[in-house]
C-alpha cells in the first residue's frame, strides 16, 4: 500500500506542557486508521498538528511525498486534507447549504458553478437529510445531522485524507451506530483515507484496519485493529475488559 | 405633519452616518470580538482629509471635476485613505495583542483612540474648521411643502447604495459567508480552508473606509468639523450597533436610521438640548432589556 501520510516523530508543546512526545503515525492511501487512548493523551492534539492549526516543535508531517510542517492551516484543506473537528462546529447561524458550500471555499480550482452543484449533490446523495434541511440554519439541525454537516462539510472538497475527532461524541447510541456505517460507506464509495480519534474504541477499531494506542503524548501500542481488538492489555483499558459480546 | 416628514427626513440623514459608522463598529466586533474605540476617529479623519481636499486646494478638484464630480473624488479618495489608515491600525495596535487576550485589545483601542484624535489635532489644529461654502452645494426642493435639500439626497442616496452593496457582499456571496463563518468560529474557518487573515483586511478597510466617507458627508452637512467630534459620533454610532444587535450587519444599518430619526425627532419635538441624554438612555435600556439588540435573536443552539 502507499503511503499517504506519514507523522514522523513530532514533538508538540502547548507552553511548557508537551502534548506529543516523538508520536510516529502513518496512514496508507485509502485506509482507516484509529487512534485511540484516554482524555488527555493527546488524540486531538496530533489532528491539529496534521491540519495546521498547531506547528508542532520538531518532526516532520509528510503527505503526498510533501512535508507540510510550514503550510498554512487555511492552504492545506485546499491541498487534501480536511479535518471534522471534535464536538462538530457547524457554522450555527449560516445555512446548512452555505456550510456546505464554504467546505469548498479553499480548494481553488472548483470554483466553477456546474462542479460545485455536481459536488452538492453528491454529499446530498450521501446525507438526504441534508437536502431536505438545505435551507434551514445549521444551529437548527440535531446533534447527528450536525455530525452528518460536519462530514460533508469536509467531504465536498474532495479530500484524500480525512480526519474525523471524535465523530460520536455526545449522540446516542442509535446514531453512533449510523454515524459509523456511514464512516464505512463514504470510505468505500468516496476512497478516502481516514484517521479517526474515537472514545468509542470498539466501534473505531471495527471500522480501522490498523490503530495506535496513544497514552500521555506517546505510542504505547500499535498494530492490527484485529489484534488490537483481541490484545488483553488493550481489552482492559479501552474495550471494558471482559464484557464479551458487548457492544 | 410637515414639520414630522422633515423631522424624519433629517433623522434619516444623520441616522445614515450612524449607520455606516456602526457598520464598521459591528464588522470588526464580528469578527474580532472587539469594540474598535478608534473607530469614531478615524470618521473624524475622514472629515478632515476630505476638508483639506475640498477646502486648502482652493476649488482646483472641483473646477477640475466640477462640483459633483469633484466630491465624488473626493470621497474615493477619502475612502480608500481612511480604509488604509484602518488596515495600519489593525496592523499598529491590535495584531501584536492579539495573543494576550480580549482586555488587552480594549486597551490598545482606546490608546489607539487617543493618538488619533491627538494627531489630528497636532495636524489640523484645535479649533473647529468650516468647509468652505463654495464647494458644499445648498440647492433645496420643496415637496408638498416639505423643504428636502439636494445634499441631503446626495447623502442618503450615496448612504443606501453603500449599505446595499455590503448588505449583498456579506449576505449573498461565498465571500461573505467566509466573513460570517470567521465571525462565528475562527478556527474552524480556518480548517475548511477560510485564510481568516484576509477576512480581518476586509473588515478592517471596509469598515473604516466607510466611516471616513461618512465623516465627509458629515462634514458636507454640517460643514463644522473639529478634532474631538468621533468621540461623540463614536458613541452615538456604537449605540446604534448595540439597538441593531452587534455583529448583525442589517442590524447596524437599522439600528442608525432608528437612532437618527429618534434624536432628530426628540430635537424637534422635545428639546435640542436634551437629545444625547435620551440617545444613551436607550443604549443602557437595550443593554438590559435586549442586550442581542433588535435583530441579534439568538438562534436555538443543539449541542
Amino acid at each position: 500500500m502507499n503511503i499517504l501520510l506519514e507523522i514522523q516523530n513530532i514533538v508538540l508543546d502547548y507552553g511548557a506542557v508537551r502534548a506529543l512526545d516523538a508520536v510516529s503515525v502513518t496512514v496508507g492511501e485509502n485506509e482507516i486508521v484509529a487512534v485511540l487512548g484516554a482524555n488527555g493523551a493527546g488524540k486531538t492534539s496530533l489532528l491539529k498538528a496534521v491540519s495546521g492549526l498547531h506547528k508542532p516543535t520538531s518532526g516532520q508531517i509528510i503527505f503526498r511525498g510533501k512535508d507540510m510542517a510550514n503550510t498554512p492551516a487555511f492552504e492545506l484543506a485546499g491541498q487534501g486534507i480536511a479535518h471534522v473537528p471534535e464536538g462538530r462546529r457547524v457554522f450555527s447561524t449560516l445555512s446548512v447549504r452555505e456550510n456546505l458550500m464554504l467546505g469548498m471555499y479553499g480548494v481553488r480550482r472548483a470554483r466553477d458553478k456546474k462542479q460545485l452543484s455536481a459536488k452538492e449533490e453528491r454529499i446530498y446523495s450521501l446525507f438526504p437529510i441534508l437536502k431536505e434541511r438545505r435551507n434551514q440554519l445549521a444551529g437548527t439541525l440535531s446533534g447527528g445531522e450536525q455530525q452528518m454537516l460536519a462530514i460533508g462539510r469536509a467531504l465536498v472538497s474532495a479530500p484524500a485524507l480525512l480526519l474525523l475527532d471524535e465523530p460520536s461524541l455526545g449522540l446516542a447510541p442509535i446514531i453512533v451506530k449510523e454515524i459509523f456505517e456511514m464512516i464505512q460507506k463514504i470510505h468505500k464509495e468516496e476512497k478516502v483515507a481516514i484517521l479517526i480519534v474515537e472514545q468509542n474504541a470498539r466501534k473505531a477499531l471495527k471500522v480501522a484496519s490498523r490503530g495506535y494506542i496513544l497514552e500521555l503524548g506517546r505510542v504505547a501500542l500499535e498494530g492490527k485493529a484485529a489484534d488490537l481488538i483481541s490484545n488483553p492489555k488493550v481489552r482492559a483499558a479501552y474495550l471494558g475488559g471482559g464484557m464479551e459480546g458487548c457492544d | 405633519m410637515t414639520l414630522l416628514l422633515e423631522q424624519i427626513i433629517n433623522g434619516l440623514t444623520i441616522g445614515s452616518f450612524y449607520a455606516l459608522v456602526a457598520l464598521g463598529y459591528s464588522m470588526v466586533y464580528g469578527v474580532m470580538k472587539l469594540i474598535n474605540f478608534a473607530h469614531g476617529d478615524l470618521f473624524t479623519l475622514g472629515a478632515f482629509l476630505g476638508y483639506t481636499i475640498l477646502a486648502s486646494t482652493s476649488g482646483v478638484v472641483t473646477q477640475n471635476f466640477g462640483m459633483w464630480g469633484g466630491i465624488a473624488f473626493t470621497a474615493a479618495i477619502v475612502g480608500m485613505s481612511v480604509a488604509l489608515a484602518g488596515i495600519l491600525v489593525e496592523r499598529i495596535a491590535y495584531r501584536p495583542v492579539y495573543p494576550s487576550g480580549r482586555l488587552s485589545l480594549v486597551v490598545s483601542a482606546l490608546g489607539m483612540s487617543i493618538f488619533l484624535q491627538n494627531s489630528i489635532m497636532a495636524i489640523w489644529g484645535a479649533r473647529p474648521r468650516a468647509f468652505p461654502s463654495a464647494v458644499v452645494p445648498y440647492a433645496r426642493f420643496v415637496i408638498f411643502g416639505v423643504h428636502v435639500t439636494v445634499l441631503q439626497i446626495i447623502i442618503l442616496a450615496v448612504s443606501f447604495i453603500l449599505m446595499a452593496a455590503i448588505w449583498f457582499i456579506v449576505e449573498k456571496t461565498a465571500f461573505g459567508a467566509s466573513v460570517r463563518a470567521s465571525a462565528l468560529d475562527r478556527e474552524t474557518a480556518t480548517l475548511i480552508g477560510i485564510d481568516v487573515r484576509k477576512v480581518i483586511f476586509f473588515v478592517f478597510a471596509l469598515g473604516p473606509g466607510l466611516g471616513g466617507v461618512a465623516g465627509l458627508m458629515n462634514g458636507l452637512y454640517y460643514r463644522s468639523i473639529s478634532f474631538n467630534m468621533g468621540w461623540n459620533y463614536g458613541l452615538k454610532a456604537f449605540t446604534a450597533t448595540i439597538l441593531g444587535g452587534i455583529g448583525n450587519i442589517p442590524g447596524a444599518m437599522l439600528g442608525g436610521l432608528l437612532l437618527g430619526i429618534f434624536e432628530s425627532l426628540l430635537a424637534g419635538y422635545v428639546s435640542g438640548a436634551w437629545k444625547d441624554v435620551f440617545v444613551f438612555i436607550i443604549l443602557i435600556v437595550t443593554l438590559i432589556f435586549r442586550p442581542t439588540g433588535i435583530l441579534g435573536e439568538k438562534t436555538a443552539e443543539k449541542v
